[in-house]
């Protein structure tokens, strides 16, 4: 940007300082139109740079960096420790990893989701987005898909550190790739649940400050709701129900995927075992979140139409 | 071609009808559309824009039909809004090169379009500053410059001028009519205003409750009326008596220095010098006088309501 700034008045200057005004007029763009597909993606790559704070002013880079430093910090102390005690694995599994981070990922998901639509929604700038070339859900889509990438890029660049470190403290080699794909996996589920929820929450709530609250609100009273109701029903004998209701919690839900398909041991220490049935209702849970979420994202904006 | 061309458009919603068997055509150029709140402008935007299916009736925007070539029409097609739209916390530039690129344009094109379009408008040192530190004019600068920036053949502007200062509506409509003559953009205008649409439009269409009122040309609504107006220092009514007298038409008002002569005959422009420079008072004007568009809508309210 800072070129761009310097060329047209370094340009400006000296014809000013003959007196010489040279209007060239309004001149025409005979070149082509990219259709729906390139606004599309650079919708969602303009959402994506913005959930990091790119192309905004100093402070808005602040939040974003500090949370995926605190994200990305505990890994290397991992690694670390790996080292110097010969651990035969890390301290803490892939899979069981962003689950552990929990308050930090939903600190990120709050602190960005309402950049990304409440912004528009606020200051009315949903009727042009509608006067351009797209069409309406176009612009969920990008939106949805621009911080579901963001929350991926972050959420994978912890499991990545988590994988050089176990290859520097050279670590058994074929159980990290599992674990790491393993870790993957639960990266792109969290992030998808995580983005439906924060983006839905954030178009209620056209204010930025009181989106943030309230995605943090809803995620942590989740958490904290969902795991009483666990422990009450496991110690009344019916843990099977107590799984079910626990992962009212998006990222239990999605550690109870982690631990039908693959076999890895809770994040959250459940115990019982849901077998087939399990793997299959919690995965049709993070489906319905996901596809429930957009569906609402949808209706929100088709309400703002053209003043 | 004209710009724009409905016919039988008609727009429910519910009980409400918003626009009622609307055929009109509108020409390239700058045509102005007047009506109140309520009386169908922004429900007609939004069907010109392919947003919304009329319930029947057709509309073609350009030459495309605007119920099946929506997005054709959006990409060459500008729109600013009449509600607040900017974000506070971008710059103009980056908020125009975003609106450009979601136009469809590539980004280098959006850039070089940018820089253009907001020199055009008249922004230059503050298109790097977030534009929540603007005034209410500079704003609305960077409204219609994000509906320029793609270089449409149309533009919708809706109420352009709203909460500008008299100094500041000036220049918004001077820019408005450069769009049209110097840009070779074609406009289509909203105004509760006529004087405003009168000055810079090309052509008016009046809507009311959703129904056409009235469809032409600028320039035939305010051609020359026939008349001439004549003010004097002193002595009105003893020069109107003598005009009279040689058999001119005269039409005297409350001001006694102040009347109308009817033009019928080039002679009766002589005959006023004749006699002013007779009774040796001064001449302060003679102008032809034209017709205003507020006479044709006031006619027609009495029409309507007497």
């Amino acid at each position: 940007m800072a070129d761009n700034k310097a060329a047209p008045d370094a340009a400006a200057t000296p014809e000013q300082s003959q007196g010489v005004i040279h209007d060239i007029g309004f001149r025409h763009y005979d070149g082509p139109r990219l259709g729906r597909g390139w606004i599309v993606r650079s919708l969602l790559a303009e959402t994506f740079r913005g959930v990091f704070g790119f192309g905004r002013p100093a402070r808005a880079k602040i939040m974003p960096w500090i949370l995926v430093g605190i994200l990305l910090a505990p890994p290397l102390i991992f690694a670390l420790i790996a080292v110097l005690l010969s651990l035969d694995a890390l301290p803490m599994s892939y899979t069981a990893y962003l689950p552990g981070m929990q308050f930090v990922v939903s600190l990120f998901v709050a602190s960005r989701a309402p950049y990304c639509v409440s912004r528009d929604l606020r200051h009315g700038v949903m009727p042009l987005y509608l006067s351009r070339p797209i069409r309406r859900n176009d612009y969920v889509l990008a939106k949805f898909a621009g911080l579901a990438l963001a929350m991926f890029a972050v959420l994978a660049a912890a499991e990545t550190l988590l994988f050089v470190g176990a290859l520097l403290a050279k670590l058994p080699l074929g159980a990290q790739i599992t674990g790491y794909l393993q870790g993957l996996v639960v990266a792109v589920l969290l992030s998808l649940v995580l983005a439906a929820i924060g983006l839905v929450i954030a178009a209620v709530t056209p204010r930025r400050g009181l989106g943030v609250a309230a995605i943090i609100t809803v995620l942590v009273v989740l958490s904290g709701f969902a795991a009483i109701v666990a422990v009450l029903l496991t110690r009344a004998g019916s843990a099977s129900l107590g799984n079910y209701l626990g992962s009212l919690d998006p990222y239990a839900l999605v550690d109870g995927i982690a631990v039908s398909w693959f076999g890895v041991d809770s994040a959250f220490g459940r115990q019982a075992d849901l077998g087939l049935a399990g793997g299959v209702a919690y995965a049709v849970g993070a489906t319905a979140i996901v596809a429930g979420g957009i569906a609402l994202l949808m209706r929100r904006c088709k309400k703002v139409g053209i003043a | 071609m004209s710009a724009i061309a409905t016919h039988s458009l008609t727009r429910v919603f519910g009980p409400v009808t918003a626009l009622s068997q609307l055929t009109v055509e509108m020409p390239t150029g700058v045509v102005g559309l007047v009506g109140a709140n309520g009386a169908g402008k922004s429900t007609l935007i939004k069907i010109l824009l392919g947003l919304l299916p009329p319930t029947s009736g057709s509309v073609t925007v350009l030459g495309l039909n605007s119920v099946t070539n929506g997005l054709e029409i959006r990409e060459i097609v500008g729109y600013m809004p009449e509600s607040e739209c900017l974000p506070p916390d971008v710059s103009a530039t980056e908020f125009l090169v975003h609106m450009a690129r979601m136009s469809g344009l590539p980004t280098d094109v959006a850039r070089e379009r940018t820089a253009d379009t907001l020199r055009h408008v008249g922004l230059y040192e503050e298109r790097y500053r977030p534009i929540g530190g603007y005034s209410t004019g500079m704003r609305q600068r960077v409204k219609l410059a994000q509906s320029l920036v793609h270089d449409p053949q149309l533009v919708l502007l809706d109420e352009p001028t709203n909460g500008l200062d008299p100094a500041g509506r000036d220049e918004m409509l001077e820019l408005i009519r450069r769009i049209s003559t110097d840009f070779d953009i074609s406009v289509l205008v909203t105004s509760h205003l006529l004087g405003e649409l009168e000055r810079i439009a090309d052509h008016i269409v009046s809507i009311e409750g959703g129904v056409l009122q009235r469809s032409t040309s600028t320039a035939a609504a305010t051609q020359f009326s026939g008349m001439v107006l004549v003010e004097v220092t002193d002595r009105g009514p003893d020069v109107a008596e003598r005009l009279r007298a040689m058999r001119a038409t005269v039409t005297t008002g409350a001001q006694s220095n102040s009347f109308a002569v009817t033009v019928d005959d080039e002679r009766v422009l002589d005959d006023i010098r004749a006699v002013v420079v007779d009774l040796e008072v001064g001449l302060i004007r003679m102008q032809r006088g034209r017709h205003h568009l507020a006479e044709m809508f006031a006619t027609q309210q009495e029409a309507l309501h007497g």
